[in-house]
């Protein structure tokens, strides 16, 4: 079968340039489709047009996005869809391709479009907890009356700008609200990831969302810099290096590492071994790739104990085919970042304070060649305290740290955190979890750190981050 | 005439003057103290064993660029130009002390004979013309208002100091080197907007940032001669299709510097994938596509090392390896001689260069 030939995207119609990429199986790195990768200019040339995509969305009511969205969704899940020039793909052959490329099992890629396709099929649920349940009429008029108070909300950009990554399919549900706020994208897609926006693309197209609102660039280094320099609204996915270059700019949203965490108090932890289930699936549900993953398990004692059992349990997790149901761990699109990750982990071990407590429960090397491709398997390190280099850090396998803490300590010790699980029943702690302003997500009880609400933003205000609310008088 | 009769005679014309340039620059009472003393310390004669261009390439070795760093400029006069000033030129945008070209008429002649290249409908004589980017101590910036002056024209200039945003670039600072590229642009907007220009001379990133901000066909411009930096095929096209919107601009691709002079380029279109090929100003320069290891010219169609060998009466360089690669292009009509086309920096595709910012 000829390789698939992925184009660019302007405003909604395919674009090839005489300058590609390859995107590859992470196994045998044969391609499985190129990718048009096109220069800066074009992407500020055509924003320079942006207005035509805002009217394009415009003639739509919030309404009919929302059912657009919805639409989209199941196309997404279910259907055939148009995949560059003049190939289609099925729901089962993006499933099989995006697993060859990303190294996700199956299994994952399934969970990954179950998400999106709630995601899009509940938009306007999510759109209600986004903005906080103002009437869709609002939204369209731009002006109305909320409980019985005049409110007026005005689009903070032209487009929303995005620079993906190539990590996990599910991020792309962050965007998905954009289009029923009638906002257009331009999208720099994931190297090793172009799959998913994509197909996501096709979806709303073939569901009546006009072609113009979508911008599918993909494109260099110069361009992604355009994309978040040129859209006054923009969000980027990166480590902690982005994140920090990027700190205090208000137009753009950083999506970086989350250093998500569970935390047991006083009162809970002599029965932490009933926890051990929801410790382990949070560090490593999803291939321990998301930012909603527990990298630290925080408690005020027995860490060795809970280190041990959860070393127990995931120490032995190895690499499975990738249709195998039971498959956990995902193997690397880019085997050297696998061996870096090794290294590193490696490197920190060596000095004292830290221990590999998944090391005697598996057997052989953390970095293993298996199924074809580049995995790691899980790594719990206990710390002996949050000084040590491991107790706060966060990497694209299942890994976590285990680390005492004095309760009253927890809070200041685990610095700025994406998602907290609390196992407490204890009200002062909870009103201290509460009122505590380092944490996005606060879960009180044993839900895993995955576990997120889509009425509830965890992470920025897609609706804040593109409408400002603004005073508003109408003369009589 | 064939294509292959048209090469056969250039490459006599090559030949012939290959030998007549030998004989200049090796000859006590023409040449220059360098080249007269550099062949006293081999032990072969060039007067004697080069009377081809195939023999300069098989006996002279590659023409080391720091000698026109090292050397004071006065080594490079050629006793026929003893007692008359010269100019001077530089190359490059990079920092320390730059390599030195000097020269009379040499930029003169070259870009009078670019100018029979030109079509009045881009590039209309007895009008204005602009250049806007780096101007300050090199051969481009005279050897373009020449240029206009040649068709009648006189020209607007706006400076770009390429070492600068070289350095910015390198210690990353980007903004800086946005503003400044911003500070150039603004500097053009304002002469578009208040004097009449029809030919562009700039690079194509400066191109690019001006179309951004005004309607160049609107603002009168025709004709666009532009280079200095790297076009591969899609940004050829962009440029053409897009910014100089498919032909209404002319849109004229140049390749070349201070040591060489200006390479005209092949038309390009769809036909061709907006492949740029160049063509020297042969036989004053001639430009092979070669592995450096052989000394040998690559296939057709494949990548090489470009190297440059220039021969004027002012200036002699044989075999410069350029820090350029590029695909060896068959002889072409218009230049019956070897052409090198998708030029880029050497190594380009293995690590990040500084080039093309500016």
């Amino acid at each position: 079968m000829s390789v698939p030939h992925i184009p660019c995207l302007r405003f909604g119609e395919a674009y090839r340039s005489f300058n590609e990429s390859e995107v590859n199986d992470y196994r045998d790195g044969s391609p499985k489709a190129t990718l048009s990768q096109v220069n800066a200019g074009i992407i500020r040339r055509d924003l320079v047009q942006i207005g035509k995509a805002r009217e394009a969305l415009a003639r739509f009511s919030t309404r009919e996005l929302v059912d657009i969205s919805a639409k989209a969704g199941d196309l997404f899940l279910n259907e055939d869809l148009p995949l560059g020039e003049g190939s289609m793909q099925s729901a089962q052959d993006y499933l099989e391709t995006l697993s060859s490329t990303s190294g996700l099992p199956h299994v994952m890629v399934k969970r990954n479009m179950d998400k999106i396709h709630y995601a899009l099929t509940h938009v306007e649920l999510i759109l209600n907890g986004l903005t906080r349940g103002i009437n869709f009429d609002i939204l369209d008029q731009g002006h109305g009356e909320q409980a019985g108070a005049p409110v007026c909300f005005y689009p903070t950009t032209d487009a929303l700008g995005l620079v993906m990554p190539s990590n996990s399919p599910a991020v792309n549900s962050l965007w998905l609200p954009s289009i029923a706020l009638k906002i257009p994208i331009i999208m720099k897609p994931g190297r090793e990831e172009p799959w998913t926006p994509f197909r996501l693309i096709q979806a709303f197209i073939a569901a009546g969302c006009p072609k113009e609102a979508f911008g599918f660039y993909p494109t260099d280094h110069e361009g992604a810099g355009d994309i978040l320099r040129l859209c006054d609204r923009a969000l980027i996915f990166g480590d902690k290096s982005t994140t920090d270059l990027y700190a205090g700019d208000p137009g753009v949203q950083v999506h970086g590492p989350g250093f998500s965490k569970i935390l047991i108090g006083d009162d809970e932890i002599e029965n932490w071994p009933d926890y051990i289930d929801v410790m382990a699936s949070s560090i490593s549900d999803n291939g321990g790739r998301s930012c909603v993953n527990a990298s630290a398990v925080i408690v005020p004692k027995y860490s060795k104990e809970i280190a041990d059992a959860l070393g127990k349990r995931l120490g032995p997790l190895k690499p499975l085919p990738v249709d195998d149901p039971e498959a956990v761990l995902s193997g690397f699109a880019n085997p050297k970042m696998g061996e870096w990750i090794d290294a590193a982990l490696d490197s920190d071990f060596e000095g004292s304070g830290a221990s590999d407590a998944t090391a005697p429960y598996r057997d052989g090397t953390r970095l293993v060649k298996a199924e074809g491709g580049t995995y790691l398997r899980p790594t719990i390190a206990h710390c002996e305290s949050m000084e040590h280099p491991l107790s706060n850090r966060e990497f694209l396998c299942p890994y976590a740290s285990v680390v005492e803490v004095p309760q009253e300590d927890m809070l200041r010790a685990i610095g700025p955190t994406l998602v907290v699980t609390a196992i407490t029943q204890d009200e002062g702690f909870k009103k201290q979890l509460l009122r505590a302003s380092n944490v996005e997500r606060l879960n009180i009880g044993p839900l895993s750190t995955m576990k997120i609400s889509w009425d509830q933003p965890h992470e920025g205000n897609m609706f804040e981050f593109l409408y400002k609310r603004r005073s508003i008088g109408v003369a009589a | 005439m064939s294509i292959e009769e048209q090469t056969k005679k250039s490459a006599e014309l090559l030949d012939s003057h290959t030998a007549e340039m030998i004989k200049w620059h090796f000859s006590p009472e023409t040449g220059s103290s360098f080249w007269l003393d550099w062949a006293k310390e081999q032990d072969w004669n060039p007067l004697e064993e080069v009377s081809t261009f195939s023999d300069l390439c098989q006996k002279f070795p590659n023409f080391q660029d720091e000698w026109l760093r090292d050397l004071p400029n006065e080594v490079w006069v050629p006793q026929a130009y003893k007692g008359k000033p010269f100019n001077i030129f530089e190359t490059g945008g990079t920092t320390g002390m730059p390599k030195q070209r000097i020269g009379w008429d040499d930029f003169r002649i070259d870009y009078t004979a670019f100018s029979e290249t030109l079509n009045d409908e881009h590039f209309p004589r007895d009008h204005y013309w602009m250049m806007v980017g780096p101007t300050g101590p090199r051969r481009l910036r005279l050897a373009i208002e020449h240029l206009a002056n040649e068709r009648g024209c006189s020209c607007y200039f706006v400076d770009l100091d390429p070492r600068w945003v070289k350095r910015l670039i390198a210690s990353k600072q980007f903004d800086q080197a946005r503003a400044y590229m911003d500070h150039a642009v603004d500097q053009a907007l304002t002469i578009l907007k208040h004097r009449s220009v029809s030919a562009l001379f700039t690079t194509p990133k400066l191109l690019e940032a001006l179309a951004e901000r005004k309607d160049l066909i609107r603002s009168g411009i025709k004709g666009v001669f532009c280079g200095g930096t790297t076009m591969d095929k899609q940004y050829a096209r962009f440029l053409v299709e897009e910014v100089c919107e498919g032909g209404k601009i002319g849109f004229v691709p140049t390749y070349g510097n201070t040591l060489m002079g200006l390479a005209r380029h092949h038309p390009i279109g769809p036909d061709n994938d907006y492949s740029i090929a160049y063509y020297a100003p042969q036989p004053r320069a001639v430009l092979r596509v070669i592995d450096p290891e052989s000394n040998e010219p690559v296939e057709y169609d494949t990548w090489g090392r470009v190297e440059l060998t220039t021969m004027t009466k002012e200036f002699f360089m044989p075999r410069f390896l350029e820090r350029d690669e590029a695909l060896r292009r068959k002889p072409w009509s218009e230049a019956p001689w070897d052409g090198v086309a998708e030029v880029r920096p050497f190594g380009a595709m293995e690590k990040n260069i500084v080039e093309g910012v500016y």
